[in-house]
C-alpha cells in the first residue's frame, strides 16, 4: 500500500480538494498515515498555543507618542510624501548630496528677489529627477554584473548571487515608490520602464542566494529577453539630459518632460 | 482630538488626509495591539516587534493616499507590518550569518534543516516532556525558519490569511507561497518530531494572551 506523502496530508488538512477522496479512503485503512496526520495537527496545536506577551492597555498611546514627531503634516501635492525624512534617507546619501549641490548652485547664482519663492518646488523636482537617475544607475549596475558573469568559467556547481540579491531587494521598494510617483505625476513612459524593471528586480530578489548554472542562465535570459538594460539606459540618459537642461534653464516649469515619453 | 475617538477607520483616514494629523492617532491607538501581536509572532522578540509596529504605522501614514478606503485599515496596516517584518527578519539573518562567518555564509546555508541540528543535540524526550521546553523547542524551530517561511506560516496559521495575500507579501506567486507554507510546516513538524509524539502534548503549553 502506498502511503500518503506529508505534502498530501498537509494539503488534505488545509482542505484542498485535489485527491481528497482517495486520501480520505487511504486514511480510513492506514493507521500509520492517520498517526502522521495527528502529528501534523499537534504541531499546529503547539504553534497556536505559543504565548504572545500582552503589550498593555496603553500600548496604542505609547506607539502614538513614539511616532508622532516623525509624521509630517499632509499636503495636497503629489510629491509630498517624497520629501518626508525617511524617504530622503531612502534616496541615498548621493542623491541628497547632489540635491544640495543643485540648491547651492541655485541660491548662489545672481538673481532677482521674486524667483526664490518658486524655487523650492523646482529644487524638489530636480531632487526627484536626480534620485530616479541614481536609482536607475544602481539597477543598471546589478543587471550588468549579472549579465556579464560567466557561470561556467569557475567550474563551480553553484553561483553565489547573495550580494546582487540583497541589492536588488533594497531597490525593489525604492522602485515601487518611484513608479507610483511617476504614475501619479502622469509620467507613463517612466512608469512603464520602472514596471518592467520591478519584475526583473523581483526575479533577482526572490532567487535563492546560490543558484545552479542553469538557474543563473535563466535569470540572464530573462534580463536579456526584456531588453530592460537598454530601456533603463535610455531613460537614464534622458533624465541626465533633463537635469542638465533644468540646471541651464531654471525658470521653466515643466515637471513632465515630453522628451522622455518616447522611451 | 476628543471628538475623533468614536469615528470610523474610514473617517479617520479621510480626516488625516485632509490635514488633520491627530485623526491618525485614532487609527494608531485602535490597531497597535493587534499589529504588535502579529509582529511578535513574525520576529520572535518584543524589541523587534515594537520596531515593526512603529515602522508599520509610519509607512501607513506615508502611503495613506494609496489606501484611500478601499480595504479594511486593519488588514492594510497588517500587510505593511508583514512586509516590514520580513525585511527586518532578512536583515537579522544577514547580520547573524555575517557574524558567524564573515566570508561566505549565506542565508540558505545557515538555515539548514532543523532536523539535523536536533540530531546533534541528542534529544532526551523525558527531559523535554514539560510544557516550557516544548514551547522553547517551537520557538527555536520558528527562529530556524527562513524569513519567508516564518512570515508565511505566521500569516497562514496564526492569522488565517489567504494564499494570495501571503504571495503578495512574499512577492511571489500563489503556488510558490503555498509551497513555502508547506515547507515551513514540515520543518516545524520535523523539529518537533522527537518531542511532540505524545498525544495532545500541546495542551500543556498554555496561553498567555
Amino acid at each position: 500500500m502506498k502511503h500518503t506523502s506529508a505534502e498530501e496530508l498537509y494539503a488534505y488538512r488545509e482542505g484542498e480538494m485535489t485527491g481528497r477522496e482517495s486520501i480520505a479512503a487511504h486514511l480510513k485503512e492506514c493507521g500509520e498515515c492517520r498517526a502522521e496526520l495527528e502529528r501534523i495537527e499537534e504541531v499546529f496545536q503547539v504553534l497556536n498555543a505559543m504565548p504572545v506577551p500582552d503589550p498593555g492597555e496603553e500600548y496604542g498611546t505609547k506607539v502614538w507618542r513614539q511616532i508622532v514627531d516623525r509624521l509630517p503634516e499632509k499636503r495636497a501635492k503629489w510629491w509630498s510624501g517624497f520629501f518626508a525624512p525617511q524617504r530622503l534617507m531612502a534616496m541615498g546619501a548621493a542623491a541628497a548630496l547632489l540635491a544640495l549641490a543643485f540648491y547651492a548652485g541655485r541660491t548662489t547664482s545672481p538673481r532677482t528677489g521674486g524667483d526664490e519663492i518658486v524655487d523650492a518646488g523646482k529644487v524638489r523636482e530636480r531632487v526627484l529627477v536626480v534620485a530616479v537617475g541614481e536609482h536607475l544607475g544602481k539597477s543598471e549596475m546589478i543587471l550588468m554584473e549579472l549579465s556579464n558573469t560567466q557561470p561556467v568559467e569557475s567550474g563551480k556547481k553553484l553561483i553565489n548571487i547573495a550580494t546582487e540579491q540583497k541589492r536588488a531587494e533594497d531597490l525593489v521598494e525604492e522602485n515601487r515608490l518611484y513608479r507610483q510617483t511617476a504614475l501619479n505625476g502622469g509620467d507613463h513612459a517612466i512608469a512603464s520602464t520602472l514596471d518592467e524593471l520591478q519584475r526583473v528586480l523581483l526575479d533577482v530578489a526572490n532567487s535563492p542566494a546560490e543558484v545552479t548554472p542553469a538557474q543563473f542562465a535563466s535569470i540572464q535570459k530573462r534580463i536579456a529577453a526584456q531588453g530592460i538594460l537598454l530601456k533603463v539606459r535610455v531613460v537614464r540618459q534622458e533624465l541626465r539630459a533633463e537635469s542638465e537642461r533644468k540646471k541651464a534653464e531654471p525658470a521653466r516649469n515643466d515637471s513632465i518632460p515630453k522628451a522622455r515619453n518616447k522611451a | 482630538m476628543a471628538d475623533a475617538i468614536g469615528i470610523s477607520d474610514v473617517a479617520a483616514v479621510e480626516r488625516t488626509l485632509a490635514g488633520e494629523r491627530d485623526a491618525y492617532r485614532v487609527l494608531v491607538e485602535r490597531h497597535s495591539a493587534y499589529v504588535y501581536r502579529v509582529a511578535y509572532r513574525m520576529t520572535g522578540n518584543p524589541h523587534d516587534a515594537e520596531e515593526v509596529v512603529q515602522e508599520a504605522f509610519l509607512r501607513a501614514y506615508q502611503k495613506l493616499r494609496q489606501f484611500a478606503g478601499n480595504a479594511n485599515f486593519g488588514t492594510w496596516v497588517y500587510r505593511i507590518a508583514a512586509n516590514y517584518a520580513i525585511d527586518r527578519l532578512r536583515q537579522r539573518k544577514n547580520e547573524e550569518s555575517r557574524r558567524e562567518s564573515p566570508s561566505r555564509k549565506t542565508e540558505s546555508e545557515t538555515e539548514v534543516d532543523p532536523l539535523s541540528q536536533i540530531k546533534d543535540q541528542a534529544p532526551n524526550p523525558e527531559r523535554l516532556a514539560g510544557s516550557a521546553q516544548l514551547a522553547e523547542k517551537m520557538k527555536e524551530a520558528l527562529d530556524a525558519l527562513t524569513p519567508a517561511e516564518r512570515t508565511a506560516i505566521v500569516m497562514r496559521h496564526w492569522d488565517g490569511c489567504g494564499i494570495e495575500e501571503i504571495a503578495e507579501v512574499l512577492k511571489s506567486n500563489s503556488s510558490a507561497a503555498k509551497n513555502t507554507v508547506f515547507r515551513a510546516a514540515q520543518k516545524l513538524r520535523l523539529a518537533l518530531k522527537p518531542f511532540a509524539e505524545g498525544r495532545n502534548a500541546a495542551k500543556v503549553v498554555g496561553t498567555e494572551s
